[in-house]
Order: structure tokens, then C-alpha cells, then sequence
């Protein structure tokens, strides 16, 4: 590990050893915050009572299948802005703003159209991820050098074969990015649309157990959950890393 | 060779706008169709949904709300802004202290801070300055890191001219790093300006009692789709506009770049 | 007697230079440069020891094998760094951690302001002095002429070639009317022609102004080429071990390629450069 990578390890152990400290001192409202340590025995408990085995995997299947949709809708639109330059440069100042719009403000709207189930989650997850998607995919295409689509027509390689032969491989650092953002944003919407109305789920469990003043299990669930995602993402960005530094110089 | 590229240009602009004129119409137009599609209970049509929207802007309370939300924005604008560019440039100028932190920034920025709202909640209480707080906490993180990049790409050479030129660490400052940054640093304040809205947002929609999110909510609640559109209406024209003005300067201040 | 309109630093009245051909306007005494040890890397001796002389007015040029301390000895001249021992004199008083009063330094890498225009690039020195506007415009307009840039004076550095922003980087030196004027491989990173021509604008430069100028560059014939004297630097630590005079007239250019004493002073040149780029070449490769 680098030296940065022990003073970070350090500086995050203190935090956690602060707190604790602050926290069994009292010098933090415990109303408010509770000590790690009992975040930690929480969040035990609460995997160990299978309580919430069927919200965790009910919200982690919802991620799935927005990213799934996304992925997929992302792609075909990225490579259709691709393939029509027009239609491209008419959705450019369109696509610039499109995170600058609170794209959640929707989901009020998707539980009146779909009534309250799985699939606003599913939909609002979908509006966030999709757009990342697309734009990377796009990007990824503009970045395929040319000397790589004038070798495949010399070595007298058809359009199908070039696609899946050169195009995609060059460009998969770039896809790959897209779809990280894609997981990320899916967790985003998602958790953030079961916290706000939904009646299962990961994140309706902890807005249920703050409203209850329930702070071991919500402090203990949120450990949870910023674990999984900080795992996910961690996970997915030393890949990408990888990914990037391979087809470096490109 | 510029006066070239420069004559072909406007009419090229031109037919690009036209065609990004025609593609909001085609999108309202596909927006009429589902509503005929779904019905009006569950998807008022476009022109309902403005008609609404005119009725809102008249109204005081709805004036009342707005301002709530506005104040609240504002004031987690500046602290996403002020603070995310002092703390920006402490990472950018000490290499080591940038190295530890900048990827704890990346998780926070990749992680659902909605989950965090709570904590905000019991520290803060369930007032304006929870809200602040949750909109901060979106928006800080992009112009951190953006400064912090700026600050460490500044070229060696150009520091090294402002020593050669008698230039004072002060003058050095505003003449040279300040213009060497501005564009990347703008660039955060742009992303920062569209996630502070939205963590002001998602935060009033979650536990508030006044502002735009709470409409919003209380509408999803007493079955009101025509307000809910129309609410999403007014926030996706100012979010488009406000970005649109963002952008344009963000990119006369990169032209020169 | 420069034609009016044109920098003239040495002819300006009030000053105390009283500069005449033979005086001495740079003088450097035993100059070593140690980059400190870091870590597992041991000290690093660059530079020195050293002693070296220019003469009011005169052309030097600095050539050596890659890494033997050119840049080093530069930034010990020109005051961005300090030497580890000996001393810097510019013209009689000594140079310590700050750049002097009636120096310029031109950079090997490209340092033109990129948020600026070609205008404000070249007034931004006078600017930051205090110096009226009406007297800035006359001398950036002046400048930017001499500099073939006055088409350009609206434009960006970024709508300008490689070639153009040194030049444009070398008019905003030229404006603060330099007395010494310090020039790092300003070249290096443009082609063969290029370079020529930009060897005669260094020239004309040097004439018209009557500054000193010393010249670093890793290209044998650009430094036979220009200089009235041509220090060949060893392998790193570097030091002079030949000093070559070139015998060029004040009035020259690009032309002298031609001449058969070209060759003789680049073969001197690089009989004296040879052995020493082989144990530069062995060392880092």
C-alpha cells in the first residue's frame, strides 16, 4: 500500500476511534449519534436475525434490474446518437443539462403511473442511470482512433466483424465506465426512492427505523448499506483502473 | 483560417438549434400521445399541466414555498462553492494531503447520501439548516475535487514565469494561478450548482414541511398528478436554463484555453 | 544606434549600466548546484563546480550532453534557484533566490498565458509594473511587430503555431527591455526550418538591442550558428571543458551555415561533445 493509502486507513481509524470516544463521553447528543461499536453490533444482530435478509435482497434485485434496463437502453442510445451525427447534435444541449435537471422530482410521478410497487423504484433508477450510460458509450465510440477502422478495412474485415473484432474491444474502457456509473446511479435513485415512499425495502427499513427513533437497527442498517455500496463501487473502480491503464495512451 | 471556419458557422448553429427545436416539440408530442395512452388521472396532458403551472406561479403559498426552497438552495450554493474551492485548493496545493483524501471524496460522492439524511436530521433538527446541510453535502464534493485538480495541473512554467517576470506571491496568485484555474474551477461550481438542487430536493421531499419538495410530495400523496407535473415542469425549465447559462460560460471561459 | 521604436534596454537614460563592449555584465565563481538526497536516492551533484564570464553585449550559447545541468546552471543564473556554493553576480551585485531587475528568462516549454490574449500576453510584465497604459500599448505594439506577431495581437495562444508562442513568450521578455537575456533550448521543441529562421529573429534581437544573451541548447549547429562564444559543457557534473570562439561578425544570419568555418567550429564542437553524450548516454540508459 501506498503511504497515502496508511495515512488514509489511519485518518479513518482515528475518525472511528474518535467518535466512539465522543460518543461514550457523551460529548454527542446519543439521542443523535450512537457509538461505531454499537453501530457495529447492530448491524450484526440484524444480518445475524435474517429480519431484513428479504428488504436487502428485495432492494439489491430492484438495483439489478434498473441497471440491467439501463444498460442496455443506454447502449442502443448511445450508439444510435452515434450513427446519426444529426440527431446528436441536435440532443447535445439536451444531454448537456440533463444532470443539472433533479431527474428524482419524477418519481412522484412514477408512483402515480406505475401505484406503489417496485416498478417506480425500478423507473427511477432507470432515468438516472440511463443518460451516463449513453454518454459514455457515445464517447467511447468518438474515441476510436481512425488508424484502427482504416486497418480493419484493410485487413478486409466486414462491418460485423469490425464492430465485434475492433470497435467494441477499443472502446470497452469506455462502456465499462458508463456502466460503472450506471451501478452507482441505479443505487442511488433507488435507495433514495424507497426512502421517500415505498413499503419494503433497504432504505424505506431505515427511514421506518428513524421515524421509530430506532437508532441501533438504523444506524446498523446504514452501516450496512454504505459498506455494500462502498465495496460495490471500490470493487468496480480498481476494475475500471485496469481497464484504462491497459489501452493506456489511447 | 479562422474568418473560414467562422463564415460556415452560423448557418450550421443555425439548423442545430432548429434541430434541437424540433426534438423538444417531438418529446412534448410524445408526451401528449402517453397521456392519451394512460389517461388524464395518471398523466395530465402538456397543455393541463402549463395551465396548472400559470394557477401555481399566481399563488402565495405556492410563492411561499418556492422562496423556502430558494433560501435554502442559496445558502447551500455558497457553502458548496466557498467551502468546496478553500478546501479544493488545500488539496491541490499539499500533493500528500490530496492523495489521502481525494478517494474518500470519490466514495462519498458514489455513495446514496440520502442514507446519511437521517444522521443530518437528529444533528440538525428538522429546520432550514437541514436541508442546507443535506444540499452542501451533495454539492460540495464536485467543486473539491475539480479545484483540486485544477490547483495541481497549473503548469510549473507558468509559475516559473511569474517569478521571472518580478511577479509578488500575492500578484502571482490573482494574475496567474487564479486565471490558470478559473475555467476547471467553474466547471465544479457548474456540477456543484445542479447537485446542491438536487440534494435540496430530495432532502425536502423526504422530512419537511414546507418548499418545493414537500409539494411535491404531499401532491404524490393526495393523488394530484396535474401539480406534480406541473412543479416538474417549472424545475426542469429552471434547471435546463440556469445549466445552459453555466455552460455557455464555462465554455467562453475554456475557449481561450 | 537602434532605429527609433525598437527596445533599446542598454541605450535607456537613467540607468546606472554604462555598458560598453569588454565590461563585464555576468560573473559566476565556483557554482555547484547538489540536489539533496530523498529517501534511497543519494545526493545528486548537477552542476560544478563552475566559473564563467560574459562580456557586456556578447552572445553566449551553452551546449552539452542531456542532463549534464544546463537548465540548472540557468536557474542559478537567472535567480529561480541558489547555488549550493559559489556566487552569481549580475552586473556587479549578487544574485540570490530572486530574479534580477533587467533580466529575462524564455522557457524551453511553452509558457504563454493561455487565458490571455497575444497582447495582453506581451503587456502583462509592464502591467503588473505599474507602467502607464498609453506607454504599454506603444511598446507591446512595437513587440509584437518586431515579433511578426501583429496579425495576431487579437488572437489566442491556442489558434497560434508552436513556433508563434515562443515567439509571442520572447516578446513578452523583449518588452521588459532585459538587459540579460536567458534563453532555455527556447527552440527544442520546433522542426529544423523553423528553428533557422527563428536563430535569425535571436540575432536581429541581439543587435538591436545590445542585451547579453546566453543561449542554452542541446543543437551543436544552432549554437555555432549564433554565439560569439560557445561553452561545451561535461557529462553531469557539468562543467565547461572547452570554450570555443566563434569569430562570427556582429552583422550575420542563418546563412553561415554555409561557410566552411561552420563546420570547423561544429566538428570542434562535437569532438569535445562526443565522449561526454556516450557517458551521458551509458548513465541514464
Amino acid at each position: 500500500m501506498t503511504r497515502a493509502g496508511w495515512i488514509r486507513l489511519g485518518v479513518v481509524v482515528l475518525c472511528i476511534a474518535a467518535l466512539e470516544i465522543a460518543c461514550r463521553l457523551r460529548w454527542i447528543d446519543p439521542v443523535a449519534v450512537i457509538p461505531p461499536s454499537r453501530m457495529a453490533a447492530g448491524a450484526w444482530s440484524l444480518l445475524a436475525s435474517g429480519e431484513y435478509t428479504r428488504d436487502i435482497l428485495l432492494t439489491l434485485e430492484n438495483v439489478a434490474m434498473a441497471f440491467g434496463i439501463a444498460l442496455a437502453l443506454g447502449f442502443a442510445g448511445g450508439v444510435l446518437l452515434h450513427r446519426m451525427p444529426r440527431l446528436r447534435r441536435a440532443a447535445d444541449p439536451l444531454l448537456a443539462s440533463y444532470y443539472a435537471v433533479p431527474t428524482f422530482i419524477f418519481y412522484p410521478l412514477f408512483i402515480v403511473l406505475f401505484g406503489l410497487n417496485r416498478w417506480p423504484l425500478v423507473a427511477i433508477g432507470v432515468t438516472f442511470a440511463v443518460v451516463a450510460m449513453a454518454l459514455n458509450t457515445l464517447n467511447g465510440f468518438e474515441r476510436v482512433p481512425a488508424a484502427l477502422h482504416q486497418t480493419a478495412r484493410v485487413m478486409g474485415l466486414s462491418p460485423l466483424q469490425e464492430t465485434f473484432l475492433v470497435t467494441l474491444p477499443a472502446c470497452a474502457p469506455y462502456i465499462f465506465t458508463g456502466a460503472k456509473l450506471a451501478v452507482v446511479y441505479a443505487f442511488i435513485a433507488v435507495i433514495a426512492g424507497e426512502f421517500v415512499l415505498a413499503g419494503s425495502g433497504f432504505g424505506f427499513k431505515i427511514a421506518f427505523a428513524y421515524n421509530n427513533f430506532d437508532n441501533p437497527t438504523m444506524y446498523g442498517l446504514m452501516a450496512l448499506l454504505l459498506l455494500v455500496v462502498g465495496f460495490v463501487n471500490w470493487g468496480l473502480t480498481a476494475w475500471e483502473r485496469r481497464l484504462h491503464e491497459r489501452s493506456a495512451g489511447r | 483560417m479562422t474568418a473560414n471556419v467562422l463564415s460556415a458557422s452560423p448557418s450550421a448553429a443555425w439548423r442545430a438549434h432548429m434541430d434541437t427545436a424540433l426534438l423538444v416539440a417531438a418529446l412534448v408530442g410524445a408526451w401528449q400521445l402517453l397521456h392519451f395512452a394512460v389517461g388524464g388521472d395518471a398523466l395530465p396532458s402538456p397543455l393541463a399541466a402549463s395551465r396548472r403551472l400559470v394557477h401555481l406561479l399566481a399563488d402565495p403559498d405556492f410563492a411561499a414555498n418556492a422562496a423556502e426552497t430558494a433560501r435554502a438552495f442559496g445558502y447551500a450554493l455558497l457553502i458548496s462553492w466557498i467551502g468546496g474551492l478553500g478546501l479544493g485548493v488545500l488539496l491541490g496545493a499539499h500533493r500528500l494531503t490530496g492523495d489521502v483524501f481525494e478517494p474518500m471524496l470519490v466514495t462519498l460522492y458514489a455513495i446514496p447520501k440520502i442514507t446519511l439524511y437521517p444522521v443530518i436530521l437528529l444533528l440538525f433538527g428538522l429546520g432550514i439548516s437541514a436541508k442546507i446541510a443535506f444540499g452542501a453535502l451533495h454539492g460540495i464534493i464536485p467543486v473539491v475535487l475539480f479545484t483540486m485538480t485544477a490547483v495541481r495541473n497549473i503548469h510549473p512554467v507558468h509559475l516559473k514565469s511569474a517569478r521571472a517576470l518580478h511577479l509578488t506571491p500575492a500578484a502571482t496568485a490573482l494574475h496567474v494561478i487564479l486565471p490558470a484555474t478559473l475555467p476547471e474551477v467553474f466547471s465544479g461550481f457548474r456540477i456543484g450548482f445542479a447537485l446542491t438542487l438536487l440534494g435540496t430536493l430530495i432532502g425536502e421531499m423526504f422530512a419537511s414541511q414546507r418548499g418545493i419538495g414537500y409539494l411535491l410530495v404531499h401532491a404524490m400523496q393526495n393523488n394530484e398528478p396535474e401539480i406534480i407535473v406541473a412543479l416538474a415542469l417549472l424545475l426542469v425549465a429552471f434547471a435546463t436554463i440556469a445549466s445552459s447559462l453555466l455552460l455557455a460560460l464555462d465554455r467562453r471561459l475554456r475557449h481561450a484555453a | 544606434m537602434a532605429p527609433p521604436g525598437l527596445p533599446r534596454p542598454v541605450a535607456e537614460p537613467g540607468t546606472a549600466v554604462t555598458g560598453g563592449p569588454g565590461q563585464c555584465a555576468v560573473r559566476l565563481a565556483g557554482v555547484t548546484r547538489i540536489y539533496p538526497g530523498a529517501g534511497l536516492h543519494p545526493p545528486v551533484q548537477a552542476l560544478g563546480p563552475l566559473d564563467l564570464e560574459l562580456r557586456q553585449g556578447e552572445f553566449f550559447a551553452v551546449v552539452g550532453p542531456s542532463g549534464c545541468g544546463k537548465s540548472t546552471l540557468l536557474d542559478v543564473l537567472a535567480g529561480l534557484s541558489r547555488p549550493t556554493s559559489g556566487t552569481v553576480e549580475f552586473e556587479g551585485r549578487p544574485v540570490t533566490d530572486r530574479v534580477p531587475e533587467g533580466v529575462g528568462v524564455v522557457f524551453q516549454e511553452d509558457a504563454s498565458f493561455h487565458w490571455l490574449t497575444v497582447r495582453d500576453n506581451a503587456a502583462f510584465g509592464l502591467r503588473r509594473q505599474g507602467v502607464p497604459e498609453r506607454e504599454i500599448a506603444e511598446r507591446v505594439d512595437h513587440a509584437i511587430a518586431f515579433m511578426g506577431l501583429k496579425a495576431f495581437a487579437t488572437a489566442y495562444p491556442a489558434q497560434l503555431s508552436g513556433g508563434m508562442r515562443q515567439r509571442l513568450c520572447i516578446a513578452r521578455t523583449l518588452v521588459l527591455r532585459p538587459r540579460l537575456l536567458l534563453l532555455d533550448e527556447p527552440f527544442g521543441a520546433l522542426d529544423q526550418q523553423t528553428r533557422l529562421l527563428m536563430g535569425d529573429e535571436v540575432l536581429r534581437l541581439w543587435r538591436e538591442t545590445g542585451a547579453t544573451v546566453l543561449l542554452i541548447t542541446h543543437a551543436l549547429d544552432e549554437a555555432a550558428m549564433l554565439a560569439d562564444r560557445v561553452g561545451v559543457m561535461s557529462a553531469r557534473p557539468g562543467r565547461f571543458i572547452d570554450v570555443v570562439t566563434t569569430g562570427w561578425p556582429r552583422e550575420r544570419d542563418s546563412t553561415i551555415v554555409a561557410r566552411p568555418e561552420f563546420g570547423q567550429v561544429t566538428a570542434r564542437l562535437w569532438s569535445n561533445l562526443r565522449a561526454e553524450s556516450m557517458k551521458a548516454m551509458s548513465t541514464t540508459a
